[in-house]
């Protein structure tokens, strides 16, 4: 079809944008920490993350009846150790727990803000009541329950998912533009008749277009090898990538919008990225943090794009349900994007 | 000639950075298909006043027409007329010189075609190649390609071969020959006379912000008072200013300078005065350390008007 290609000669929307997307393609670097590392992530951290059958926690007492009382846990390893001995083996994490004998009843030692220690303080004075004669009084019993969609695997795609599209968005934009000014390219560029407006647009298509690649490797990936689960709408999934990616992208405009070096946009860029990668619930849940800074960690981009992907991913919501994080991302679009066009700079 | 005749029309034009006033009150014209040189050395106001001309700097004072249009109102269609080579711009390393100009290409509602221009700035072999990969030579063609993708009518050329070795300007020059021969209208600045000479028709000597001469090369060479230049360097004389009194009075001496012992002299006929010359530094008993003979140039003509060098001034 030599009319097709003709056109698309002509067209500078097309020439621009399919530059963008040929120079992202000739960046080794830019292939890596969009594709390679995000997988390396996620697998790095489903293996060492994987639900394992409880550990089995180390602890000591200082005497033999009660080492033998307590190893008839299946939770506990106990060993015998004098105090002082119990005492370094606890204060190096060698035990989570160290049982003294005393002349009436015992005293246990452990750290309260340790889980494992307070777990391990439960299952012992569990296993010394018994073996002093106490009697459960209610019939309990077990049933073991494995959900896909709980693990911690499930919860960290989302998050990593968020992450690298703040990344790519942000460094594909803010590093490109940057680039172009300090070589004096983009004043060359404004020189000729280019139309500004698709020189911007050139980098949210090419942007989308790498989208697509990225977010079906990541999550192709995750689903195959961990079997994450996509409980909402697969249409409405892509609408939020498309969405955060757009937020993101305004955000590195404005970053990229004034700087003339590439050492001061990496800055900026790194300043504006550091507290989203703290706050923002990538790897654990953004709602740790005191309710004093929730606002401020609910604002952030990217803990809205995260929470509307769990929401979608996890827990199979709708649009409709989750108008506050798309509200916020929204706001993440347009707001940069209209300061970015007021103090751009063109050389 | 009315206003809309002009290729180029300037007038009264200022520009100040902070404290420098980078262009101070200039006029310049140029006709349709003259090559019009602004020469000056670094720091005279080249740059802002191409960069004024080509849009991309807003000027505080004075009128800009070219092609009879203006920046304010004409914007969109002066950018699909003129073309641009800019000082000092990396093109992207990773782009082939192919997709570099195709790219460039795109802007323009009319204009050369992608292989005219490969053509034109013979880069046919380096087609496929990465600008990375360029020499210098090879990338100011390059540019100069871009310039010209919209076929334009009018082009500026800002120093377009400072940096490049004595075979690659020459290479350049022929292009910007070949442009003259096509009708368009070219301004180019720069510091190196010979180009000025050799390209130009018509040549605006600026220093500090203003003109401070115009004309033709010859017109300027006139000027400096003379076709031959003579220098000589006097190591030792008994009365300096004898001796300067009378190389000034040789017949056919027409301007002399002296300056810490280095005598300047324009001199209409090279061979009927330079034994006068000798003879007077004979009978003064000087010694010379230096003695040089040149035809006169651009330089020349600057030197006299500023009593600096092009180069180091």
């Amino acid at each position: 079809m030599p009319k097709l290609s003709e056109f698309l000669d002509r067209s500078s929307i097309f020439q621009l944008t399919w530059t963008r997307f040929r120079l992202m393609l000739r960046e080794p670097e830019a292939i890596f920490w969009i594709f390679i590392f995000p997988i390396l992530l996620a697998g790095g951290l489903g293996i060492a993350f994987r639900n394992r059958p409880a550990d089995v926690l180390p602890v000591a007492a200082t005497n033999a009846q009660m080492v033998a009382a307590l190893n008839q846990s299946a939770e506990l390893h106990a060993q015998l150790l004098n105090e002082s001995e119990g005492q370094h083996a606890l204060a190096t994490g060698r035990v989570v727990l160290v049982v003294v004998a005393l002349a009436a009843g015992v005293r246990y030692e452990f750290d309260d803000t340790n889980p494992d220690g307070r777990t391990a303080r439960r299952a012992a004075d569990h296993a010394l009541q018994r073996a002093a004669g106490r009697r459960d009084v209610l019939a309990t019993s077990d049933q073991l329950v494995h959900e896909v969609g709980s693990r911690y695997i499930d919860f960290v795609v989302p998050g990593l998912l968020g992450m690298n599209l703040m990344g790519s968005a942000m460094w594909g934009l803010g590093f490109s533009i940057v680039d172009m000014r300090q070589k004096k390219l983009l004043k060359r560029m404004v020189a000729s008749p280019m139309p500004r407006s698709e020189f911007l647009l050139s980098f949210l298509f090419s942007r989308l277009a790498m989208l697509v690649l990225e977010v079906a490797v990541l999550l192709g990936f995750s689903w195959f090898a961990f079997g994450v689960p996509f409980r909402g709408s697969l249409w409405q999934l892509g609408a939020l990538c498309v969405l955060t990616s757009l937020a993101f992208s305004a955000l590195g405009l404005l970053v990229a919008s004034r700087a003339r070096t590439l050492e001061a946009v990496s800055g900026l860029m790194n300043l504006t990225m550091f507290p989203m990668w703290i706050l923002s619930g990538i790897f654990f849940s953004a709602s740790r943090f005191p309710s004093m800074v929730q606002p401020l960690v609910r604002a952030l981009p990217l803990t809205a794009a995260i929470d509307a992907l769990r929401g979608n991913m996890l827990e199979g919501l709708g649009l409709g349900q989750m108008l506050g994080p798309l509200a916020i991302l929204l706001f993440w679009c347009v707001v940069p994007f209209a300061l970015s066009l007021r103090i751009f700079r063109w050389r | 000639m009315a206003g809309n005749e002009w290729a180029l029309h300037l007038e009264g034009l200022r520009k100040s950075f902070g404290d420098v006033q980078a262009v101070d009150g200039l006029d310049l014209v140029a006709g349709r298909g003259e090559c019009l040189g602004l020469l000056g050395p670094n720091g005279a106001g080249k740059t802002t006043t191409i960069e004024i001309c080509e849009g991309l700097t807003t000027p505080d004072q004075g009128q800009v027409k070219l092609l009879g249009l203006e920046w304010k109102r004409n914007a969109a269609e002066l950018r699909q007329r003129i073309g641009i080579q800019l000082q000092e711009t990396q093109f992207t390393d990773k782009l082939t010189v192919e997709e570099t100009i195709r790219l460039f290409r795109s802007f323009y509602r009319r204009g050369l075609t992608v292989d005219a221009l490969v053509t034109l700035v013979e880069l046919e072999e380096k087609r496929k190649a990465r600008v990375g990969g360029l020499s210098g030579g090879q990338k100011q063609r390059l540019a100069m390609a871009l310039a010209l993708a919209g076929d334009p009518e009018l082009v500026f050329l800002d120093e377009p071969t400072t940096g490049l070795d004595p075979q690659a300007r020459r290479h350049l020059w022929e292009l910007v020959e070949e442009l003259k021969r096509t009708g368009r209208t070219i301004i180019l600045t720069t510091h190196y006379m010979e180009e000025a000479e050799r390209l130009c028709d018509r040549v605006a000597i600026m220093d500090r912000g203003r003109k401070i001469a115009e004309g033709t090369p010859k017109e300027l060479i006139a000027l400096a008072g003379g076709e031959e230049i003579v220098e000589l360097g006097v190591l030792q004389v008994a009365d300096a200013e004898r001796l300067a009194g009378r190389l000034k009075a040789l017949d056919g001496v027409r301007e002399h300078t002296a300056l810490e012992g280095l005598h300047r002299m324009a001199v209409s006929e090279l061979h009927r005065t330079t034994p006068g010359i000798f003879a007077v530094l004979e009978e003064e008993g000087a010694h010379l350390s230096e003695f040089r003979t040149h035809s006169a140039t651009l330089e020349d003509v600057f030197v006299k008007l500023t009593g600096r060098n092009l180069r180091d001034a």
